[in-house]
This record gives structure tokens, C-alpha cells and sequence, in this order.
């Protein structure tokens, strides 16, 4: 890479690059596919290496046109949103070499496609590196929008259904969590993350209080945390196989990441009972999402419940690491990262099948999984992460929640995710069974480009080989974590 | 921890990963082979083989030499995987380094001419990978890893023919096998968040908290034991076994003789010796438990054989048996015991192997499934049934067969831990398996046919100078049933030789109970 | 009851009261008006707090920064409802419905 470029100046071009690729591709849109994929492997590139940059250098911040906080926009980037920005780069750029494929045959999606998730992917990247509340409120929103029309773009009435359910729950969700930052606004008298942490302690406790339920609530919908999950399904489930991916994969994490942000730096990594409370939930979403994984009739649905339970780790882990773990925030982070692989893995997946049998239903899947051995290779290995047999992803995180749970002595956790593993491996194989029974029928099948294939591949790979990296990984995650001081303050607080 | 070898005996920590790749890369390129490619996926396979066998041969010389392999890789941040051989895991790896290579002669035999080969061989190579990395895991985490590996690279050799039956048989073997690997990931991780460390050791790792912690300890032992105990088809966890018998007759060969119900009883060794170290288990009351179980899956393993028709349930329910005299042997507390345990690990491997390759070869060549369909075909097929003879006699324990020196050791090693009922299940179990096998044989080589053969489909041709040369069945699915008889009768009677499988568990035994 | 308090009061019933129509109400129209009337209540929170008054000799000590932040959240809404009215057309125009339905998982 180019080691006279400093930290500031990647962050800058991880935001701006994507963002005047897609305004480029809006008017100029017969290149679009070109300028698309240039940009995708132009983010990708100035992504690793900004990742690099924080992994050797420590944290990096830049203030946005030099106006200091509290009136200027700080953007920081420390190993959290480093990891979560290499993911999106690398689900981000397979996902375009995907995409330019699947839209190659229609010119009205590939026109609207490029832009859009040019823009999705700045407004994730801007997300992954404010420091500021209010900028966090801009960049959620833009996410929304884009993410929305992307659900949009298949343009029949289920989708246009779910994009409009999904909007307005984007819509409520942001709207709530603007709600929390004009409270917090008036307690603190600031919008940046710092400050406002700083002022948390001694701030007047029912405004802030309820500051920090409304914002949490609002990223809770975002998230599609149980029961909240209403409309991911449909909307993830109607949506193009691309656009599925990197819903299920990179959008869902963002609010999350934006949750524990707040968790962890503005209020300070404690919250005994609002973290019992959200992991009840989260128990809840692994069991009721993975029973209706294994319940539906197609492939997409599956997957898209699937996402449901999985999210409902990500939760199930807040109980575990407030009360002390730092392994446990460790393995939730990782069951995020492996997830947005192996999920991004699947829709691809599910894509190929979609487009060679021409249907999604698993009943009747049996003569495409035969002729697509890799795309078949791309689910199950993904669908080890998810299941999280060793050594993926998927394992050590649920290694790392298993140690904090046993060593809390909570058995009614350890069982819960264990039994949500067991059911992943059950609606996992619900679909790898059926590469083994001959097809029962011929049908009129489209051909699949190996391009897609290898994409799905290529992901569901890296979600396995992600198992074996944790030494490097760590330690990333670990720059600029907040220090366990601000931790024992805010215990103190929510205790009083 | 985190260097990648051990910078100062590079070529020996690269040993392990070679023995592990030999089938791993075959398997991975078999994968991208047209179906049409027969002659450079047997080379493939049959050289991954040889260079397998050869490496463990080497690492033979090595350890009886003192020498030690040892591959660290970092996996957590606390715990790495480890692959290392030691006299136990060489035991293992023989068993499973010579048997891929008959089986996998027998299974391209066997399979000349049907659909999905390519698919078949790479999961069979994936297989044997699984099961190699199991003999050589060093921690529980790297046991963990590879037993899992090996719950999904046999799922599609047990599913392989793809009728209704065998997709049932596959959902039955993954319900069993996921739950089981749940129970064992839960006990793997509650059990290092006690101790810490999960290295194996030979007296076992949980010495510290043993005084501290005897209830969990021993709630952490059902779910290890429980975990490996539907591998090993413990009663009740076996119902998996017989249903598996839709599979093709080489992955029940390999299924029942190397790599799952023998990776399941490897693991309840490694679990009493290594994890818990057997005096540590004893003195938690866990053994008596244990042995209880084993002695109730000889006796239920072999009632059940007596009844069955099909000759391959028949046989399938006869390893629920003799598999846990593997456990037996270890649950009877005593270093005697260990010996006819262990041993029997090498000897029911070789001898059910013969038995399965027989039961292939009659129902290839025949058309033959069931017991009352083999009236006189030992006439038909002299050296198929002089293979499975052989064998049965060695399962029924009859002197000099490998079968004899297994039970010889247990009754020996139940007597010197001062203890008598093993000695009446073992009775009990070797009547029952004359009750279940002689009538075989009795049929094969007394009875008259009841319907005429069908004539080999070469043998049109051929002219009768011809005859004389042109045997029974394919040549590559008879010689590796004549081989591993060979093998059964050899080591029972080599058996006091320097390295032979008997000698090989005493030493095993003696690290374990300073035995003199 | 000071009058940052009072704003704060009508602003939060504002919410409330679009929350409740976005839940009852079928028809997507009125939804998009429900969202409207709570991003109103919610600006007017931020604003009304905001003027706050650290010097009691200053009372007209209004704080621009959240005026500033409540202009893009107006602009952010407006372009909600864009999108969610585009959105509604063309469902209408494919359909002829208005409402969600209960097309759950299908």
C-alpha cells in the first residue's frame, strides 16, 4: 500500500470513494457496471488498508473539516469499526463481482442496482467510523434508504411490500433513536461520543435513562431483534439474491454495531438488567428464528429466518459480557463478523439456485443442487459457520460465549446456544440433503456463470477460514476498546 | 505459541501435517475429476495411501526411538490445535493408515461402473483425513474439531446411493452425531473453564480440580462420554449403526472398522486415560457406570445380531457389540484390562473390516442380503467364505485368531482387578457370537444351494484354460478381504512379537499405570 | 414548569400520538403521516430542550447547534416520505391495494 498516506486520509477515502463512485454511476449509467466494480475494488483496497493503518498504528481520527467537537464531526476509527470495515470490504467487493453478473441481463435493475449500493456501502463505511450521535442519525438513515430501495428493485408487488414495511420500521427505528440523542442532546449539551460519555456519570438520571431506552429501542427494530423481527423476513426474502446478501449480511450489523458502540463507549459497558432483558430476547430469537428456519418451504425464507436466530446471539451474549466478560464481547463481535460471511455466502448461494431452477422451493431443489456443486459447497461450508462446528467463524465465537457462560455458571445459556447450533445443522441440511437424492425431475434451466459461483464461494471460505485467524484478529479488536474504568463508573450509576 | 513450528525440529512438526494432507489434497482434487477419469483418481487415492502408510511407518521407527512430532498451530487465544503422535495415536493411525489403502483398493472395485465416483472418493478421502486427525489430535479442542469433521464427511458416504432409504438413514446419523457433538463441545468447554488446559496427558489434566469439583467433573464426563458414546454406538445411542447399513459395502467397511464407531471408542480411551487419567476416573466412580454401559451393549449388541436376517444388520449389530469391549477393557480398572481393550481397538477393526468386504463381495457377486440366502455358498465363493471363516472365528474368539487375544486380556485383566462379572459377559457375549456365526457358517459350507448362482458376466467368454485363472469375483474386491483375514490370523499369532498391536498396548499401558 | 419543559411535554404527546396511528391505522397513507407527526414531536423535543438557559440573565441564549441538526432531520424526513409516497404509488398501481395485507412470508 502507499505508506505516505496517514490514517485521516484513508478514512476520507473510505467514505468518498464509494460515495463519488455512486453519484458517477447515477450519471453516467450505461458504465455503470465498470465504474461499479472499480470503485468496489478501490473501497476494498483503501478499506485493508486503513484496517492495517489501526492494527499497526492504533487508533485513527480525523476531524471533519477541522471544526473540533463539540461543534465539528470527530470520525474515529478504532479496531471495532476496523473489523466490522474490513468485513463489509471483503462481503462488499465479492458482492459486486457477484452483482455484475446476476444484473447482466437487465439493463432496469443494473441501472438503479450500482448506485444504490454505492451508497449503501458509503453510508455503512460513514456509520463504521462517526464518532458523533448526530452523524450516526444521518448515516443510519441513508443506510435505511438505500437499503430500502435495494429491496425495491425486483419491483413486484412482494417487494414493493416488504420495502415498504421495511421503511417504515427504518423510519420509526431511526426516529426513536433521534429521540435519545435530543435528550441526551439536552443533558449533555454535545452530540459527540466522548463527551457525551464523559458527562453520563453526572447527568440528570430520567432523562438520560430514558435517552438510552429510546435509543436502544429504536436500534433493537433495526436490528430485528425478537420480537421485533417481523419485517426482516419479507424484505430480505423478496429482495434480489445481491441485495438479500448484503441486507442480511452488512445492513442488520450496522445498527447492531451502532447498539454496542453506545453500550460500550457512551454508556459505559454496564446495565445489568436491560442486558438480562435483551438477552431473554435474544434466547427467544435463537429458538423461535431457527424453528421457523427449519419450518419454511423456501430457500430464501430459511435463510432469512436463520439471520433471525442468529442476531438473537449477538444479543444472547449482551447478559455474559456485562456481567465480565470481555471473551464474551470478543465472540459476539466474531459471531457478527463470521455471520456477515457465511450469510452474505448463503443469499449467493441461494441466488445461483434461484436463477438455474428458477424457483426457490426446497422440496424441489434437488435437480439444481446437483448440477451446481460449488454453489451447493458454498452453502454447507457456510452453513458450518452458522451451525459453528470448528474451526469457523461461527465456532469460536460460540467457544468464546460457551467459556463466559459456563464460568458464570449460567447452564440455561450454554443450552440455549447449544440447542441453536442443533438446529441450525437441522435447516442447514434440510437443503444439503438434497445433493444426494437423484433429481426427481428435468426442468428448463437457466446456466449459472461461474463467477456467481465462485463469489458464493469465495465467502463462504473465508467465513471458515475466519476460525483460524483469531490471534490475528484479536488483538485488533481489542485497539482503542473501552477502558474497564468507564465500565465500574456507569455500574455505579445504573446501580444508584 | 504463536511461531507456526517449532523452529528447531521443523521436518518433524511437518510430519503430522504431511500424514493429514496425504488424504486431504488427494480428496480435494478427486473432487474436480470428471467422472470419466477413473485411472488418475486411483492413482491419487492409492498414492495418497501408500505415502499415508509409509509416513506413519516412518513416524513408527520414530517414536519407538524416542523420537517425539509435534504441530502447534494457534487457534484461540489461550488454546492451540495440536496434532501430535505418541504410542496411542500410532495405534490408531496404523489401523487407519493400512485400512484406507485396503479399503480404498476394494472400493474402487466395488464401485467400477456406478455414478457420483468422484463425489464418493473425495468424501472418503475427507473421511479418512477426519479420522487420522483424530488419532493424532493432542487437546481435546483438536479432537473436537476433527470428530466434527468427521460427522459431515461420512454424511454423504452414508447417503451416497440416494434412495429414500438412505436419506432417512442420513437424517438419523446427523440427529445422533449433532447432538452428540453438542453434548461433546459442552463438556469440552465447561471442562476448560475448570482446568484451564485441555492437553492430554498421560494421567489424565483434572488432577487440580478434582478435590474442588466432583460433581461437575463427573457431569463433565457423561457429556464427553456421551458425546463419543453414539460414535461408538454405546446402548442407547447405537440406533444410528444398523440404519447406516443402506451405505455402500466399503464405507460400512470403513465406518464399522476405522473411522466413526472406532473414532468413538478412540475418543472414550482418550477420555479415561488422557482427559481424566484412569485412577483420577476410578476414583470418581465413573468407570463402574461405564462399564456397566459397555457390558450392557455386549450383551444387547449380540442378542440383537442373533435375530437379524439381513446378513449386514447382522453384522452391524455385532460391532455394537465388540466395540464395547474397547470400552469394557478400559472401564474394568486395571492395566490387564487396558491391554485386551486397546488391543482389541487394532483387532476388531481388522476382522470387522473382513467381514463387511465378505458380506460386499456375496451381495456384488450374487445378489446375496441375507443369512437364509447363503446355503451353500461356500462352494460358490471358497475364498470369500474362507475370508469371512476366518474372521468369524477370530469375532467369536477362538485361539490362535486376534479376536482370542482380546478376550484372553479382558478376562485376565477383570480377574487381576478382582472383579468377576465381565468375565460372565464375556462368556455370555462369546456364545452368543458362536450363536450368531456359526449357523453361517454352518450354512455356507454344509447346506446345498437352495437356488443356482448366476453365472459371472465374464465368465461367457472365457474359455475353461481360462476358467482356471478367472476368480470367484472381481480380483480387487477379493483380495482385500484375503488380506485382512490374512492380517487377523497374523497378528493373533505374532502377537508377542516387537511391534505388534499387543505389544503396542502394553506399552500403552504401561505409560498409563507404571505397570512393570 | 419552565417552557423547555412545556415544548418537551407537547413534543413527546406528539410522538405518542404517531406511534399510535402508525400502529392502528391500515391504510399506508395515513402511516406516512403518522411518521410525519412523530418526526415533528421528536424535532420539537430536540429544539425545545435545547433552549435552554445556562445564564438566567441571557433567556434568549438559544442553541444553534441542535436548530442546525433538527434542518437536516427535516430534510431527512422529507425525503422519507418521497421515497415512501414513490413507493406506495407504484404498490398501488401494481395491486390496486393501500394497505400492507397480511402477506407475511410470502
Amino acid at each position: 500500500m502507499l505508506p505516505v498516506l496517514a490514517a485521516p486520509a484513508w478514512m476520507l477515502a473510505v467514505v468518498f470513494v464509494p460515495l463519488a463512485a455512486a453519484l458517477l454511476c447515477f450519471l453516467l449509467p450505461r458504465r455503470a457496471v465498470i465504474l461499479g466494480l472499480v470503485a468496489a475494488v478501490l473501497t476494498a483496497a483503501v478499506t485493508f488498508a486503513l484496517t492495517l493503518e489501526v492494527a499497526a498504528a492504533g487508533t485513527a481520527h480525523t476531524l471533519l473539516g477541522g471544526w473540533a467537537a463539540p461543534l465539528g464531526i470527530l470520525w474515529r476509527a478504532d479496531g471495532l469499526s476496523a473489523a466490522l470495515l474490513a468485513m463489509t470490504a471483503l462481503v462488499g467487493v465479492t458482492v459486486s463481482l457477484y452483482a455484475a453478473a446476476y444484473f447482466r441481463d437487465d439493463a432496469h435493475a443494473r441501472v438503479f442496482f450500482w448506485p444504490l449500493w454505492l451508497l449503501l456501502w458509503t453510508a455503512l463505511n460513514a456509520l463504521y467510523l462517526s464518532a458523533d450521535l448526530f452523524n450516526l442519525y444521518v448515516t443510519l438513515e441513508l443506510l435505511g434508504f438505500a437499503a430500502v430501495s435495494l429491496t425495491a428493485l425486483g419491483g413486484g408487488a412482494a417487494a414493493l411490500t416488504g420495502a415498504i414495511r421495511y421503511l417504515l420500521v427504518s423510519v420509526l427505528g431511526s426516529l426513536s433513536y433521534l429521540l435519545g440523542v435530543a435528550l441526551l442532546y439536552h443533558s449533555c449539551g454535545s452530540v459527540d461520543i466522548g463527551l457525551v460519555a464523559a458527562c453520563i456519570p453526572d447527568a440528570p438520571r430520567p432523562a438520560s435513562q430514558v435517552a438510552a431506552a429510546a435509543m436502544m429501542a429504536g436500534l433493537i427494530l433495526k436490528t430485528a431483534l425478537f420480537p421485533f423481527h417481523f419485517w426482516l423476513p419479507p424484505a430480505h426474502g423478496s429482495a434480489p439474491a445481491p441485495v438479500s446478501a448484503v441486507l442480511s449480511a452488512l445492513v442488520v450489523k450496522a445498527s447492531f454495531y451502532l447498539l454496542l458502540r453506545l453500550w460500550l463507549d457512551v454508556l459505559g459497558g454496564g446495565g445489568r438488567w436491560a442486558a438480562e432483558l435483551l438477552g431473554l430476547l435474544g434466547v427467544a430469537a435463537v429458538l423461535w428464528g431457527s424453528v421457523l428456519a427449519l419450518r419454511q418451504e423456501r430457500l430464501k425464507l430459511l435463510i432469512a429466518y436463520s439471520t433471525v436466530a442468529q442476531i438473537g446471539y449477538l444479543f444472547l451474549a449482551l447478559p455474559l459480557a456485562v456481567a465480565g466478560g470481555a471473551a464474551a464481547w470478543t465472540g459476539a463481535l466474531y459471531l457478527a463478523l463470521a455471520h456477515g460471511l457465511a450469510k452474505a455466502a448463503m443469499f449467493l448461494s441461494a441466488g445461483n439456485l434461484l436463477r438455474f431452477g428458477g424457483h426457490d422451493r426446497i422440496a424441489e431443489l434437488d435437480s439444481a443442487v446437483h448440477r451446481l456443486p460449488l454453489t451447493l459447497t458454498a452453502f454447507a461450508l457456510a452453513g458450518v459457520s452458522i451451525m459453528g462446528l470448528p474451526p469457523s467463524g461461527g465456532f469460536i465465537g460460540k467457544w468464546l460465549l460457551l467459556k463466559a457462560a459456563f464460568a458464570q455458571g449460567r447452564f440455561g445459556l450454554v443450552v440455549v446456544i447449544l440447542l441453536g447450533g442443533v438446529l441450525a445443522a437441522a435447516y442447514v441440511f434440510k437443503v444439503v440433503g438434497h445433493a444426494f437424492t437423484p433429481a426427481a425431475r428435468e426442468r428448463r434451466l437457466r446456466t449459472v456463470p461461474p463467477g456467481m459461483e465462485w463469489s458464493a464461494l469465495l465467502l463462504a471460505a473465508a467465513a471458515i477460514v475466519l476460525g483460524l485467524t483469531l490471534p490475528l484478529i484479536s488483538p485488533l479488536l481489542q485497539v482503542g476498546a473501552a477502558p474497564a474504568a468507564m465500565a465500574t463508573a456507569f455500574a455505579a450509576w445504573s446501580a444508584a | 505459541m504463536s511461531a507456526l513450528f517449532d523452529p528447531r525440529l521443523p521436518a518433524d512438526a511437518l510430519l503430522p501435517l504431511l500424514v493429514l494432507a496425504s488424504s486431504l489434497l488427494p480428496g480435494l482434487v478427486v473432487f474436480f475429476l470428471g467422472e470419466a477419469r477413473v485411472r488418475t483418481r486411483t492413482a491419487l487415492n492409492l498414492g495418497g495411501a501408500f505415502l499415508k502408510l509409509a509416513m506413519v511407518g516412518w513416524m513408527i521407527w520414530g517414536v519407538y526411538h524416542g523420537q517425539r512430532y509435534e504441530l502447534r498451530l494457534p487457534l484461540l487465544d489461550d488454546l492451540d490445535l495440536v496434532l501430535r503422535v505418541g504410542a496411542l495415536s500410532l495405534l490408531f493411525l496404523v489401523l487407519s493408515a493400512g485400512l484406507w489403502l485396503v479399503t480404498t483398493v476394494y472400493a474402487v472395485g466395488y464401485l467400477e461402473h456406478s455414478p457420483h465416483r468422484s463425489r464418493f472418493f473425495g468424501f472418503f478421502s475427507l473421511c479418512v483425513t477426519a479420522t487420522v486427525g483424530v488419532a493424532m489430535a493432542g487437546n481435546l479442542l483438536t479432537f473436537l474439531l476433527f470428530f466434527e469433521m468427521l460427522t459431515l464427511t461420512t454424511y454423504p458416504l452414508v447417503v451416497h446411493r440416494g434412495t429414500e432409504a438412505a436419506r432417512e438413514a442420513g437424517v438419523v446419523y446427523l440427529t445422533h452425531t449433532v447432538l452428540a457433538g453438542a453434548l461433546l463441545l459442552a463438556g469440552t468447554v465447561w471442562l476448560y473453564t475448570l482446568t484451564g488446559t485441555l492437553t492430554f496427558a498421560p494421567q489424565g489434566f483434572v488432577g487440580d480440580v478434582a478435590d474442588s469439583h466432583p460433581a461437575a467433573l463427573t457431569a463433565i464426563f457423561a457429556l464427553l462420554i456421551g458425546g463419543v458414546g453414539v460414535k461408538a454406538a454405546l446402548v442407547p445411542l447405537h440406533g444410528w449403526l444398523p440404519r447406516a447399513m443402506v451405505a455402500p459395502a466399503p464405507v460400512s467397511a470403513l465406518l464399522h472398522a476405522v473411522a466413526v464407531v472406532k473414532a468413538g471408542a478412540f475418543g472414550v480411551v482418550l477420555i479415561v486415560y488422557d482427559v481424566f487419567g484412569i485412577e483420577q476416573a476410578a476414583a470418581l466412580g465413573v468407570t463402574g457406570p461405564l462399564a456397566l454401559v459397555a457390558a450392557v451393549t455386549i450383551v444387547y449388541g449380540s442378542l440383537r445380531a442373533l435375530f437379524q436376517d439381513d446378513l449386514k444388520r447382522r453384522l452391524a449389530f455385532s460391532t455394537v457389540s465388540q466395540v464395547s469391549y474397547i470400552v469394557l477393557g478400559v472401564a474394568i480398572v486395571g492395566p490387564l484390562a487396558s491391554v485386551g481393550g486397546i488391543v482389541h481397538l487394532v483387532h476388531q477393526g481388522v476382522m470387522k473390516i473382513t467381514l463387511f468386504f465378505c458380506a460386499g463381495n456375496l451381495a456384488e457377486t450374487l445378489g446375496i442380503h441375507k443369512v437364509s440366502e447363503m446355503n451353500g455358498v461356500g462352494r460358490r465363493m471358497p475364498w470369500t467364505m474362507g475370508a469371512f471363516t476366518i474372521a468369524a472365528l477370530g469375532m467369536i474368539g477362538v485361539p490362535p485368531m486376534a479376536g482370542f487375544i482380546s478376550k484372553w486380556y479382558l478376562s485376565l485383566g477383570a480377574l487381576e482387578a478382582g472383579v468377576h462379572w465381565p468375565l460372565y459377559v464375556l462368556i455370555a457375549s462369546s456364545l452368543l457370537n458362536a450363536a450368531y456365526f456359526l449357523p453361517i457358517l454352518h450354512a455356507a459350507w454344509m447346506r446345498e444351494p437352495t437356488t443356482p448362482w448366476p453365472e459371472p458376466a465374464t465368465s461367457a467368454q472365457s474359455g475353461s484354460s481360462a476358467r482356471r485363472l478367472q476368480p470367484e469375483t472381481g480380483w480387487l474386491l477379493l483380495l482385500p478381504p484375503l488380506v485382512t483375514a490374512a492380517l487377523s490370523l497374523l497378528i493373533g499369532l505374532f502377537a508377542s512379537m516387537p511391534v505388534s498391536p499387543l505389544e503396542w498396548s502394553l506399552l500403552i499401558a504401561e505409560r498409563e499405570f507404571h505397570y512393570p | 414548569m419552565t417552557q423547555a419543559v412545556f415544548w418537551a411535554l407537547i413534543g413527546m404527546a406528539l410522538v405518542v400520538l404517531g406511534l399510535y396511528a402508525l400502529i392502528v391505522h391500515a391504510h399506508l397513507l395515513r402511516k406516512v403521516l403518522a411518521l410525519n407527526i412523530m418526526s415533528s414531536g421528536v424535532f420539537l423535543v430536540f429544539i425545545g430542550l435545547a433552549r435552554r438557559t445556562p445564564d438566567a440573565d441571557a433567556p434568549m441564549a438559544a442553541d444553534p447547534v441542535p436548530q442546525a441538526m433538527v434542518l437536516t432531520g427535516i430534510v431527512v424526513a422529507v425525503a422519507a416520505t418521497g421515497l415512501a409516497l414513490a413507493l406506495i404509488v407504484r404498490l398501488r398501481a401494481l395491486t390496486g391495494r393501500t394497505t400492507l395485507g397480511d402477506d407475511m412470508g410470502d
